[in-house]
């Protein structure tokens, strides 16, 4: 029942830069950078007043028709999962019960689904109603929103803020039945769902499995949050373009942002059946965890990125000297920057100062628990094209960060790449892939 | 690609307890089997207007009684505090040290992980609707972000935004032990640490660990939390009763009780619980997860998730229904999750679902939601050593619908071998445990 190489045949994102990842694809190709000044509220009495918003789209255009309904229990996480979900299964050649109801090619018992989720936020306009209703002599009164405001909060409320719809929604609609999960490990949870996912099919629970991850960041709760703990840039909102600078000299903080990354895998023995295309391999996976009494930062010397990177290839049975791409977590905070760039050089050794290195987050922002599904969807497409874009905002590499920070475009060959990911928190990943045939 | 197929087995070989019924395992297990309730009036907040005004909390509880270190832990939210507490039995009873420069257990801490079922931190809801409060608009039905801004900059605290997060639990266990093996997180609303314990059961079979400090921590216990529940109509109104409010199985249940707690189990491969001689106190043998893939709203009306994971559970622990001896059901006192969830039982356990013992400790505990199924796994862990099954408390009325083999208001002593433990999540995702007494 179990196999032992798993691929990946799909491929969905929802980005600053675009609704599909076609489209975040030619955007990072072309250097384009989606953070903006906020528009989603107004931003004017923020320390940080940037973010990565997704462009417009209308949910219901993204669902079938028999489950339209559902839209309205859907917070923004749960729609831009459920964009990336329908765009990843498009793509490769499964059928299920949304794509065409007489077409299936799969058994849903078959199918697994491992997304992870961030802390959602509560839409506070939806609320305020309730709030306002409970304010007494001029204060928030408990009492009063046990009485008068709570009635006013729409019945079916907390379903929108569970973290474990944005999977429960995705499997209704496509008809997964299977092993179902949430990872919840915040700036990690899409590198361990794809990890988790590998593992359900290896072990034989399931043939196919979408995974990945999705957040949506652009919440004032969340951009306070961001600020009180100096994880976001204050000194660039009149340049967004050249706010977010992972690994960069001038560096000074996060963008956040919404997005959404997810991917089709499944067992290659399997794969075969429906005509799959393969873009790649899912060869090796790693994990560890910092142990940091600052929890908002990793430790300084990235001892337990070094450790995901070790157990990954070893996994993957793959040396330093096969891999061509390292997609980082790089947010742009210096301290992390700092601890994930000796992590890596700790694993790698000397081989580290020739991979090039791209990161992702100056151009689609720090997007929480979706991450890791975005990082892995730049990767394949890197990997399809042969091409690995320059990195943005990198002008002088920060001292001690010692990468090989991608300044021009590349054309080459790519047969191997490593994703890595961490949290604070302290939880870190990695995920080797590899191009498929090799 | 090299897929390390160890199958090792895997063992319990520490268990730790934080719940409404008492700070360590002992206790708890003794108050379960006295029938105790630990469901009371809400005392955390003011929640004297709210349509349910009990909860079942964790009372008179310290985190310093448990580490060296409290300064480590100190911002934690309630869930993490727990864990900390639980946490700390748990590896004692397994003999992992806490002294983690030099830990002198024989566990390689790159082969020692961390998997939880936990879930969010309170926010400080003065703060929070305090802000909103100063920041809507009425007259143009509006939020004035710019006022809301200077109220929530200085009224939110930083930590207390970090310790919301799902994933700091984790954090504070992995900082108490030292772990650096693999380290997740997972909210599958009420079946997170049923879930947590199967998937990092799967790890050690698979040998990417040796040991995982398993289970759950949550505490929904906070004003919005409590309006969320209240306004699904999922929880009992039944506050001139809080005691018997939590009646799993009965005609007038009436939803299900709040609780809150953290609840560890030490998994770890059999090879290693031998090379460390440390005692043995269960063997975990399967585990099934699936959805329901039906609607946000409701479990599939037949049962179809919650089959097909008891149904996964038992071939993954290659037995059939007849070798299981008790069942610790969801029975969460809802109308919906206990019709259903005995339909499902009827469907496995065919011939014999009148004959197994299925009863409900949500009775007496209340529900501690992200850590339910790990508090729940501990007692069948018990229920196996003591040959004894735990009672289905306040069942006095029973639903003439549901005819199983509650175990009505008492314990019973009988032989208890193999038991399966089931969780089913909001949202409909759905995990099974099976465990068996150890016999090498």
């Amino acid at each position: 029942m179990g196999c032992s190489r798993v691929v990946i045949t799909g491929l969905g994102a929802v980005s600053p830069l675009g609704l599909t990842a076609g489209q975040t694809w030619d955007a990072l190709c072309a250097g384009r950078c989606g953070i903006k000044r906020v528009t989603a509220f107004n931003p004017a009495r923020f320390t940080c007043q940037l973010a990565g918003e997704v462009p417009e789209y209308k949910i219901q255009q993204f669902v079938p028709k028999s489950v339209r309904k559902a839209t309205k229990l859907m917070s923004k996480d749960i729609e831009l999962a459920v964009i990336a979900a329908r765009e990843a299964v498009t793509d490769s050649a499964i059928v299920t019960k949304a794509i065409d109801e007489q077409n299936i090619n799969v058994n849903p018992r078959r199918m697994a689904i491992n997304l992870g989720a961030g802390l959602i936020s509560c839409d506070m306009v939806e609320l305020a109603p309730a709030v306002a209703k409970s304010v007494e002599q001029g204060q928030f009164s408990m009492r009063k929103w046990g009485k008068d405001g709570l009635e006013l909060v729409t019945p079916l409320w907390l379903l929108k803020y569970l973290p474990n719809m944005l999977a429960c929604h995705v499997g209704i609609i496509h008809d997964i039945q299977g092993p179902s999960n949430s990872i919840t490990c915040a700036e990690v949870s899409a590198h361990i769902a794809i990890a988790e996912a590998a593992e359900v099919i290896k072990r034989g629970n399931a043939d196919i499995a979408l995974a990945g991850g999705a957040e949506a960041k652009v919440n004032p709760v969340v951009l306070m949050r961001q600020c009180l703990l100096n994880r976001a840039t204050t000194k660039h909102n009149d340049t967004p373009e050249s706010a977010c600078r992972p690994f960069d000299a001038d560096a000074s903080g996060s963008v956040f942002g919404d997005g959404a990354g997810i991917i089709v895998l499944e067992n290659l023995d399997t794969a075969g059946k429906h005509g799959a295309k393969i873009y790649a391999e899912l060869v090796g996976t790693g994990q560890s965890t910092s142990i940091n009494p600052a929890y908002e930062h990793i430790e300084p010397d990235g001892k337990a990125v070094t450790i995901a990177i070790e157990k990954a290839l070893e996994q993957a049975e793959v040396s330093p000297k096969d891999i061509d791409l390292i997609i980082p977590h790089g947010t742009g905070i210096p301290e992390d920057d700092l601890a994930e760039a000796r992590g890596i050089a700790a694993a790698l050794g000397k081989e580290t100062s020739r991979i090039p290195v791209w990161p992702i987050k100056s151009m689609v922002s720090n997007t929480g628990a979706a991450c890791g599904g975005l990082d892995v969807v730049a990767a394949v497409c890197a990997m399809r094209d042969g091409r690995i874009p320059a990195a943005k905002n990198c002008d002088k590499v920060a001292d001690g960060c010692n990468l090989n920070i991608v300044r021009q475009e590349i054309k080459t060959n790519i047969n191997c790449v490593l994703c890595t990911g961490y949290t604070f928190g302290g939880q870190t990943a990695a995920i080797i892939l590899k191009k498929f045939g090799n | 690609m090299a897929y390390d197929r160890k199958n090792e087995r895997v063992v319990i070989t520490g268990m730790g307890i934080v719940c409404p019924l008492g700070h360590d395992v002992e206790t708890t297990w003794q108050a379960i089997l006295a029938g105790k309730s630990g469901v009371d009036k809400t005392t955390i907040f003011d929640a004297s207007t709210f349509p349910t005004t009990f909860s079942a909390e964790v009372k008179g509880y310290d985190y310093c009684k448990y580490t060296k270190h409290p300064e480590l832990h100190k911002d934690g939210n309630r869930g993490s505090k727990f864990a900390v507490g639980a946490a700390s039995q748990a590896c004692k009873q397994a003999a992992i040290s806490l002294e983690t420069d030099t830990p002198a257990d024989r566990i390689d801490r790159k082969r020692l992980g961390i998997y939880l079922g936990a879930g969010e931190g309170a926010a400080n809801h003065n703060a929070f609707f305090g802000a909103i409060a100063v920041g809507w608009d009425s007259a143009n039905n509006q939020m004035d972000w710019e006022k809301w801004t200077d109220v929530a900059a200085t009224k939110m605290q930083a930590m207390n935004e970090l310790e919301q997060e799902a994933n700091m639990p984790a954090a504070h266990l992995a900082m108490m032990t030292g772990a650096r093996g693999p380290v997740r997180s997972c909210l599958t609303a009420c079946a997170a640490s049923t879930q947590s314990v199967g998937e990092a059961t799967m790890l050690i079979r698979n040998g990417a660990a040796d040991v995982i400090i398993a289970g759950g921590a949550h505490s929904m216990i906070h004003p919005l939390g409590l309006t969320g529940f209240n306004r699904l109509t999922a929880l009992s109104t039944r506050n001139d009763s809080p005691q018997t409010a939590s009646r799993p199985f009965t005609a007038s249940r009436d939803g299900f009780i709040l609780g809150e707690g953290s609840a560890i189990v030490i998994l770890e491969s059999l090879t290693s619980a031998q090379k460390r001689n440390v005692p043995i106190l269960a063997e975990i043998i399967g585990y099934g997860s699936s959805s329901d893939a039906f609607r946000i709203t409701d479990m599939h009306e037949d049962g179809r998730g919650a089959i097909q994971a008891m149904e996964l559970a038992l071939k993954d622990a290659g037995l059939t229904y007849k070798h299981i001896d008790y069942i610790n059901t969801h029975g969460t006192s809802t109308q919906e999750n206990d019709s259903i969830e005995t339909k499902a039982i009827k469907a496995v356990f065919r011939e014999r679902a009148k004959q197994v013992p299925a009863s409900s400790i949500k009775s007496m505990l209340g529900h501690l939601i992200g850590a339910a199924g790990a508090a729940e796994l501990i007692t069948c862990v018990l229920a196996i050593r003591d040959n004894i099954v735990p009672p289905t408390m306040n069942l006095n009325d029973p639903d003439p619908q549901l005819d199983l083999d509650y175990v009505p208001n008492k314990p019973r002593k009988m032989p208890v071998n193999v038991v399966m433990n089931e969780s089913f999540g909001f949202g409909g995702q759905n995990n099974v445990v099976i465990i068996r007494r150890y016999d090498d």
